[in-house]
């Protein structure tokens, strides 16, 4: 019963794909679409094979841009989002800055960070960190909030310190709010490394994308995104795993 | 004993508004007493709770219990609130554990006496299981444990059985009294529920909202051990509908 229900669940979704995968086949080869107004997927597939060692380098460096901003979303939001809670004088001084930060948008800045940061991968790191530190700050300042009031009560009467009721409640009561702004900002990471690959870059998943397109070899830039998306779709999966390691508690009741 | 006298709180609400939420309270407890407190919603039965906790400083009168004024919060307490809050990542043993944690006493020494709460408390078996895969009337359980584990000579319990079905609710009752046998401490019960008050109680503190004042305080005249039909024993209904009269009376009429 239960290997059935999980072929199911597995099947389905193959299927489907497989078969718009052969309707877009079909499609461009019957009205003879050109390769580069829409390559069919062995196109791509065949582009993207013969690609396959110097998509690693580009891969890399992508991949070592995103994961850069990311880690530094999640160095630098979380402990503001910390302060901004634990002080109102910081959280009036700090909330309309980080807002503004938010509302100017990223791929406005990127040209001028670039300018400022000059070449390399740095400035993209910074370029994915300012793309995805936002949900981070916001969803641990709201876990931090969310403390129930009785729990805070329970401290204070038994005197326990604020730095030990932070580690021992508030900080593990925030868990699942951090996982989630760090599931958001992840995905985020992705499409800020590319955002800043774009504005200037002679490497990265991104500069591929662009310099294809500029060359007309579209299928190139579709292997390009496939890749982009399955990294997105991996680095999701790795935070959500790491998120179930360190928050066993949260699976629902019954599952195993 | 704890001692209150003219005990007043107003504060200010956000808007600027002074709120009055329980003013002139006069009332003195003595050791091992249990006493209820009860009330429509919004008379500071739970204001009162925190007066006393030293969570909140009163802002008229005095608050002493054994002697010592009461300034700051004191750690010879345990709470108890509607909710159970119990931390979803701690099991059941961890959960009771918690409140000797906070208090800066080592857990470990601790683990034997959390047993044999939770054993007493008819957790026994329980110790690795999570919150979540508990009944909200076992979760209550759990958080009446960690109350006791520190050994408080007070327990403050705001609406612990609120959030109850009607049947949990009755078993919790015998059970917290069978519990209070064993382990005598001094009980601040706040409910709003008149039969559960007095069931309970050995004095019950009728309050009336806007600002919170004591409208009366009932000496309940039954024999303990208490079982539920109690409830139908004359003196059991006298002090019921005297509560009743003394909620009810002084609401001005909807009409």
């Amino acid at each position: 019963m239960r290997l059935r229900h999980l072929l199911v669940e597995a099947v389905v979704p193959i299927v489907t794909v497989l078969g718009v995968l052969l309707a877009w086949e079909a499609a461009t080869r019957a009205f003879r679409i050109p390769n580069f107004i829409m390559p069919a997927p062995s196109a791509i597939l065949v582009e993207g094979w013969a690609w396959r060692y110097r998509f690693l380098g580009h891969t890399w460096v992508t991949l070592y841009e995103t994961l850069g901003g990311f880690a530094l979303s999640m160095a630098v939001g979380v402990p503001l989002a910390v302060l901004i809670v634990y002080s109102p004088a910081l959280r009036r001084a700090l909330y309309p800055l980080i807002v503004l930060m938010q509302s100017v948008p990223k791929i406005a800045i990127a040209p001028v960070l670039l300018l400022v940061l000059g070449h390399g991968e740095f400035p993209k790191v910074i370029v994915a960190f300012l793309v995805a530190f936002f949900p981070v700050v916001v969803d641990t300042a709201t876990g931090l909030a969310a403390t129930p009031p009785e729990l805070l009560d329970l401290s204070r009467s038994y005197r326990a310190s604020a730095f030990k009721t932070f580690l021992k409640v508030r900080l593990p009561m925030a868990m699942p709010f951090i996982f989630a702004g760090a599931k958001v900002a992840i995905t985020l990471s992705v499409i800020g490394a590319v955002v800043g690959e774009f504005v200037g870059s002679d490497e990265g998943l991104g500069y591929v994308i662009l310099s294809a397109t500029s060359y007309w070899k579209t299928e190139l830039a579709f292997s390009a995104m496939i890749l982009l998306s399955l990294m997105a779709i991996v680095l999701f999966g790795a935070v959500s795993l790491v998120e179930r390691l360190a928050c066993p508690w949260l699976a629902p009741a019954g599952e195993e | 004993m704890i001692r209150l006298d003219h005990v007043g709180k107003t504060y200010r609400t956000r808007r600027g508004d002074l709120v009055r939420a329980v003013e002139d309270i006069t009332l003195e407890v003595g050791d091992n007493e249990f006493v209820t407190l009860v009330g429509a919603s919004g008379c500071g039965k739970s204001t009162l709770l925190k007066l006393v906790a030293g969570l909140t400083p009163a802002t008229a009168g005095s608050i002493h219990i054994g002697g010592q004024a009461v300034r700051e919060p004191f750690p010879d307490v345990g709470f108890v609130f509607q909710q159970p809050v119990l931390l979803p990542w701690r099991s059941v043993l961890d959960n009771v554990l918690f409140s000797v944690e906070m208090l800066g006493l080592e857990p470990r020494q601790y683990r034997k006496p959390a047993g044999d709460l939770l054993e007493l408390t008819g957790l026994g078996g329980f110790e690795t299981k999570y919150p979540r895969e508990l009944s909200g009337g076992m979760q209550q359980r759990v958080a009446i444990c960690r109350a006791l584990l520190p050994d408080p000579s007070l327990l403050l319990m705001d609406e612990p059985f609120g959030a109850l079905d009607a049947m949990t609710r009755e078993e919790m009752s015998l059970e917290l009294l069978r519990i209070w046998e064993e382990r005598r401490k001094t009980i601040l019960f706040v409910t709003h529920s008149i039969p559960e008050a007095i069931l309970l109680a050995d004095r019950v503190v009728v309050m009336t909202p806007r600002p919170g004042r004591i409208a009366r305080v009932l000496t309940v005249d039954l024999p303990r051990p208490r079982t539920m039909a109690m409830e139908f024993d004359p003196r059991f209904k006298a002090a019921s509908d005297e509560v009743r009269d003394l909620i009810f009376s002084r609401r001005i009429p909807a009409r």
